[in-house]
């Protein structure tokens, strides 16, 4: 097993370093990140090469990638190239980001799991009852809406229970849907748990829609393939009561798949929460790349590429061994 | 059964004396069809995602309004629903309905120019690494590790900057970047499907690789390649919708369903229509082509149902 990690972890460099170097190549297609800076208006050719030289654009490109790249191992990851930028450090700006999407997703995915995986074993063991189809029909409706509609949808949601809130007689409006208070969360416990709240409770909602859905079809789809088994009859003609057969032995075979899917989701959420926190006003992951990419921020996209690749990485080596864990027949050697 | 097998074999009787007839064997492909003509819901789903088709399409050419912002003989500016505009007016004074047709016509050309693309690959490349196996899986594997690696806003915005927003781009971009699931699928069905018995009787005639991955392997996947495919399709409309919303997607004078959202998210409250009707459309694409799927899922591989409790 050890042996296995290490080999694995080996591999994954190589394709870190293929990864950023095709990230540098294609940040280097979009053009010249002081284009926009340039065309504002005139500029002198002196302050033109000053700026060039501070963002280490004068050197050819190899020399460029291979700058950063031992820049990058030695733990200085760059900065910001945009005049007027105040050429903020990129590694906190993309660790800040990180650690608000991490609060963001954690909340949400692990909510999702336990909710689809209940909602998925209750819908095999009733197949085709009225609350297996409403299950179904509720479950392919959010697969088939986009996730920025969902999200939309429910910050219209969130203004209009503010607004009742206020009609009732309640001074503060309770959910925030701009992102964490500016100041960031102050005041007593009791402030402090009602902002929290606030701040989370759409967020998680809209991202908890799409993950349930997705791990509830999971889950049944196994257990009605773990049931259907032959131990399972087994188990049945023993005598087992119903509740054991199906908690003891169906439920705990029927976890891997879901299990698995999650692992690899997790790794993707990181990148894949753009669209709430664009929606939101959350200053995560997703809003940083966006504005990296428009922003043509080579060192930028490369620090971010670097976290989330390690990320992705390393959630499909969890999957992998959490998969050899639960399934003894499953060698990783 | 036997009797008949030996009597076929002697060569002297007439089959149809033994009350076999050949025309009303049933084939697989028909026992197939039928049960996806029984699944109710996909063949209404089916036959709404025809009608939505000829509506964006057809209805799309005969509209008395065009898209374009130039064709502003409408009237005012946020009209509400009427027999006139039936999807009410934009901030712009142009006609909503037109729009989202045309909206409607690129999402789907997308979507299905996406699911061809994404399935081609995947399915090629999938077989490709399952049949060979050894180096060749190997370094196709890295290559998925890396396409999943790379962000997909990064190629996003080298071909927005590129490309001005093409919806052909889009749609090649799209399906350059969502190959992978199938192609793994297909290569673990591959893998098991090349150690049967059928194949290696085909390798022992002499069959070259690309005969026993084409005529005897791949046929043996039709249903879960079209399957995928299906799904393809639903994923690639949500997939450009959330491009177009995040400004890396379609740009003006293409247009599409995530387009419109995009331009009307802020009207959800004040002028409803301007949201509601191109999310219903793109709902309702995604919903039936999905529902299709599942029937075809079903239709398929009948063995996912409970046989007892």
């Amino acid at each position: 097993m050890f042996r296995y990690i290490v080999r694995r972890v080996l591999i994954s460099i190589p394709v870190l370093i293929v990864a950023s170097f095709l990230c540098f190549c294609l940040v280097t297609a979009m053009g010249d990140p002081l284009g926009n800076w340039k065309t504002a208006k005139p500029r002198s050719p002196g302050a033109v090469a000053a700026e060039t030289h501070l963002i280490g654009y004068d050197k050819p490109f190899f020399a460029r990638y291979g700058n950063w790249a031992v820049n990058f191992v030695e733990g200085d990851w760059n900065r910001d190239v945009t005049p007027g930028s105040d050429l903020a450090p990129v590694k906190s700006s993309v660790l800040d980001a990180l650690w608000v999407t991490i609060k963001l997703v954690l909340a949400a995915e692990v909510l999702a799991i336990i909710i689809g995986v209940v909602i998925g074993v209750v819908g095999a063991v009733r197949q085709y009852s009225i609350f297996d189809y409403s299950i179904t029909g509720v479950a392919f409706t959010l697969f088939s809406m986009p996730l920025f509609c969902i999200a939309i949808m429910i910050k219209a949601g969130g203004i209009q229970f503010n607004n009742w809130l206020q009609s009732l007689g309640s001074s503060t409006r309770w959910i925030t849907t701009s992102g964490p208070p500016p100041g960031g969360f102050q005041g007593s416990f009791g402030t402090q748990f009602f902002q929290y709240t606030g701040a989370y409770i759409l967020p998680v909602i809209s991202l908890l829609c799409i993950e349930f859905a997705l791990y509830s079809r999971f889950q049944r789809g196994s257990m009605l393939d773990v049931l259907n088994a032959d131990y399972v009859r087994t188990a049945q003609a023993k005598g087992l009561s119903n509740a054991r057969v199906i908690l003891r032995h169906a439920f705990r075979n029927a976890l891997i798949p879901v299990i698995t899917v999650s692992a690899l989701n997790v790794g993707a959420l990181f990148s894949g929460a753009i669209i709430t926190e664009t929606v939101f006003g959350w200053q995560g992951m997703g809003v940083l790349i966006v504005k990296s990419v428009s922003n043509i921020e080579p060192w930028m996209v490369l620090g971010w590429l670097m976290v989330t690749a390690t990320f992705i990485i390393l959630f499909n080596l969890i999957a992998d061994i959490i998969y050899a864990f639960l399934d003894p027949r499953i060698r990783l050697d | 059964m036997a009797a008949e097998a030996a009597q076929a074999s002697t060569g002297t009787v007439d089959l149809t004396s033994t009350g076999f007839d050949a025309t009303k064997a049933r084939r697989q492909s028909t026992v197939i069809i039928k049960r996806f003509l029984r699944h109710r819901l996909a063949m209404i789903s089916l036959v709404v995602f025809v009608v939505l088709v000829l509506f964006a399409f057809i209805g799309g050419a005969l509209w008395k309004y065009s898209y374009s912002y130039e064709d502003t003989t409408g009237g005012g500016r946020y009209l509400p629903p009427t027999i006139d505009h039936p999807f009410g007016t934009d901030s712009l004074a142009a006609d909503s309905l037109s729009q989202v047709l045309r909206g409607t016509q690129f999402s789907l050309l997308i979507a299905l120019v996406v699911a061809f693309l994404s399935t081609a690959l995947g399915v090629v490349l999938g077989s490709i690494a399952g049949f060979y196996r050894g180096w060749v899986d190997n370094v196709l594997s890295r290559f998925v590790d890396l396409v999943l690696v790379i962000p997909t806003v990064v190629l996003a915005g080298v071909l927005a900057r590129s490309t001005q927003g093409n919806w052909y781009f889009i749609a090649l971009f799209l399906g350059l970047t969502s190959w992978m699931s199938i192609a793994r699928v297909i290569r673990g069905m591959v893998l098991s499907l090349r150690e049967k018995e059928f194949v290696e009787a085909a390798r022992a005639l002499g069959g070259s690789a690309p005969r026993l991955i084409f005529r005897h392997i791949l046929p043996n996947t039709l249903d879960v390649i079209i399957v995928n495919a299906t799904l393809a399709v639903s994923q690639a409309v949500l997939a450009e919708a959330a491009l177009s919303f995040i400004g890396l997607g379609v740009h003006p004078p293409d247009t599409s369903l995530g387009l419109l959202i995009n331009k009307n998210q802020n009207e959800i409250t004040l002028h409803p229509w301007l949201f509601w009707f191109p999310f219903v459309f793109i709902v309702l694409i995604s919903l039936t082509v999905n529902f299709i799927g599942d029937g075809l899922r079903d239709a398929f591989d009948p063995r996912q149902k409970r046989v007892r409790a």
